[in-house]
């Protein structure tokens, strides 16, 4: 039996968390129950997109300098405003007479509440099985833009392809979609 | 409590929350951005774990999850559409009054 | 002598920050770094606001204001004492919370963009490998602060030239990144500092500036006209066209946060040009090599008002296009431009050194725009004016 992919030798210390952690989880939490909960659909747009710039920043902190700056740009200044455009084009700003929430929102926070319980057992006790894993500070991986356009091009040429076909598929597929019928003449 | 366990649990909550959103919401657009919370639950699982794992030199969990932005961005593009689709044929975005497979 | 010149705000900025103890040096660095850019940007802002009123007046055959101070001088000072003291009038039925925050989002995160632009040698806040992504991220925020300015006031001419304004910025974003993507691909970085380096190179005195070659004159077109559509410029600025929609997103706002709007406005179009001037006018790096003992930041803030006032003199000559207009020519002309600009700027690496190069892209390039316009102008029917009067 071979040893756990994870191990930390007994000389290194488990890193604690550290404060801007605690703090950037804090405004991304609030964000996404900002989102969901508010009655306001405009409101609950832009505490998304609160959420989306704390993830962006727990990015950065995770010393992901590229997927950080992908997730503001990509996120915060395209799916943000497509969504608030939707909410515009759907006239979802008006309040709806019946309420927000659905007739059987008990069984969604329950069924929420369970998968919850599950990943959060699933993660503490793997903690508790592996202990010392994942907390070594190895150096932070100087990933530089050079790195990933070698990758990009090298080893993940096939998805990127793969992506840019779906991405091309997906703008043709919205535009059709949404598109306005012209209308029959009879 | 380590750091990739504290951002593990982070990416959990996010996703349970997530989860709640969509499926607790009336109206479309709310699914979708419980939807896009999940995703973005698994983005950050797919990065604590490249950061803190054996070989973040391979690179494979930062590509993983920017393919993962790009698909994402793209889902929630033609789901929108959809929906304002949808908008246009029955005049309303609330998912409790289309309960019938007529239109 | 030169040198010391060239570097006085560095040497500055160190001496200064020698008097406090080791440990709080590098914070203290870059706290006096943003305090500078804090405090320079909006004094530039208030000399670019008096330059815009007496050029656009001269342009129009008018003297702009001139009875505060000697040759309108001091009427900066004029305008931001009756911006400050206004009353802040915030309508009943407006969102408060994001009313009072769209402002704020907009400033701090044109402020932001200031960090990666490197105005002189070692004169750059942040150095970071991917400066350029920093930079357009940061940008790409600054779009949702102008949509929350106009849904918040619940009025809609305010929804309406947000809607326009969040739709043309949103459409010009990509000919701006593309345009990019292609000094980006040449000079072999995202980081401006490099990209800046890579032009400080003379041949005969003349420099290798990007705008001096032919996909590089092209792509500086399509980024000044993706820039002027970006900061909602003439004549691309029907989103606040003062005679169609009152004042577009910020009908609803007065005194100190319509200021705010304003300074933001004008200090994405300084960012902008100083991102320009980065990509495609070499930066802090002077035109010919004897002219090279003149400091850097000079040469940078020169080619940064330079384009401010090429902003102003569009702004009085060209007519407001519409908004059906401006987005059919983004799509169907500049973007791709752009794709065909990329394509050319790949050519002219593999090409190698050479006249060959030159003559193969210019012809490419000239051949396309040409015909471009002659397909689009093919419509359009130019006679003799004539005239029809009411009867």
């Amino acid at each position: 039996m071979g040893h756990p992919a994870f191990s930390v030798s007994h000389r290194e210390q488990v890193a604690p968390m550290s404060f801007v952690f605690y703090v950037l989880a804090a405004v991304t939490l609030a964000g996404a129950l900002a989102a969901v909960l508010l009655k306001n659909t405009v409101h609950c747009a832009l505490a998304l997109t609160v959420a989306f710039a704390g993830l962006a920043l727990l990015y950065l902190e995770l010393d992901a300098q590229f997927a950080g700056f992908a997730q503001i740009l990509v996120y915060i200044g395209a799916v943000a405003i497509l969504i608030v455009f939707a909410i515009l084009l759907t006239k979802g700003s008006e309040t709806p007479k019946d309420g927000v929430y659905s007739k059987n929102w008990l069984a969604g926070l329950a069924i929420a509440a369970g998968v919850f319980a599950v990943l959060g057992w699933a993660v503490l006790e793997s903690a508790r099985v592996l202990p010392g894993s994942g907390g070594t500070p190895t150096a932070a991986p100087a990933v530089t833009v050079l790195q990933i356009g070698n990758a990009l091009m090298g080893r993940y040429v096939l998805p990127l392809e793969i992506v840019a076909l779906l991405l091309t598929a997906a703008l043709i597929g919205a535009v059709i979609v949404a598109m306005h019928e012209k209308e029959e003449t009879r | 409590m380590t750091p990739l366990t504290g951002y593990l649990l982070v990416a959990a909550l996010l996703f349970s929350i997530g989860l709640g959103g969509a499926l607790t919401r009336r109206n479309a657009i709310l699914v979708l951005i419980g939807i896009e919370l999940m995703l973005n639950a698994a983005n950050l699982n797919l990065i604590a774990f490249w950061r803190y794992g054996p070989h973040p030199e391979a690179l494979t969990g930062m590509m993983f999850a920017i393919f993962s932005i790009a698909v994402a961005a793209a889902e929630a593009a033609v789901g929108l559409g959809l929906v304002i689709q949808i908008h246009r044929h029955a005049h309303t975005t609330d998912l409790d009054q289309m309960n019938r497979m007529r239109g | 002598m030169t040198e010391a010149l060239d570097q006085v705000f560095v040497l500055l900025s160190r001496w200064l920050v020698s008097f406090l103890p080791a440990g709080w040096r590098p914070a203290a660095g870059v706290a006096l770094s943003v305090a500078a850019i804090v405090c320079l940007f909006p004094a530039l802002f208030a000399l670019t606001v008096l330059l815009e009123r007496k050029g656009l007046g001269r342009m129009q055959n008018r003297i702009g204001p001139n009875r505060v101070g000697p040759l309108g001088i001091l009427q900066p000072i004029a305008d931001g004492i009756k911006s400050l003291t206004k009353e802040d009038i915030v309508p009943t039925s407006a969102d408060g919370v994001v009313h009072f925050l769209a402002p704020v989002v907009l400033a701090t995160a044109v402020f932001m963009g200031f960090a990666v632009l490197p105005m002189g040698r070692n004169m750059t806040l942040a150095k970071m490998d991917a400066g350029l992504l920093f930079y357009f991220a940061i940008g790409a925020s600054t779009e949702l602060s102008v949509f929350m300015a106009g849904w918040s006031s619940r009025n809609k001419y305010s929804l309406l030239g947000a809607m326009r304004a969040v739709a043309q910025m949103i459409s010009y974003e990509v000919p701006l990144l593309m345009s990019s993507v292609a000094v980006v691909m040449i000079a072999g970085s995202l980081s401006l500092d490099r990209i800046v380096e890579a032009q400080n190179h003379y041949t005969w005195g003349l420099p290798h500036w990007y705008i001096f070659t032919p996909w590089g004159f092209a792509g500086f077109v399509l980024f000044a006209i993706a820039a002027t559509a970006e900061t909602n410029r003439s004549p691309f600025d029907l989103p606040e066209g003062e005679s169609e929609l009152v004042a577009g997103y910020f009908t609803e706002y007065s005194g100190f946060k319509f200021a705010l709007f304003f300074l933001g406005e004008y200090l994405a179009m300084f960012s902008i040009s100083g991102l320009g001037a980065t990509l495609f006018l070499g930066g802090w790096s002077a035109p010919f090599s004897f002219l090279g003992w003149v400091p850097s930041w000079i040469w940078f803030f020169g080619k940064l008002l330079v384009s401010m006032c090429v902003f102003i003199w569009m702004r009085g000559t060209l007519p407001r296009l519409r908004q059906d207009q401006l987005m059919n020519f983004a799509w169907k002309f500049v973007l791709p431009l752009t794709m065909l600009n990329l394509m050319v700027a790949a050519l002219w690496h593999f090409l190698g050194d050479g006249w060959a190069r030159w003559a193969v892209c210019s012809a490419i390039l000239a051949v396309s725009y040409v015909g471009m316009a002659w397909v689009g102008m093919r419509r359009m029917h130019f006679g003799a004016r004539s005239y029809r009067y009411a009867e």
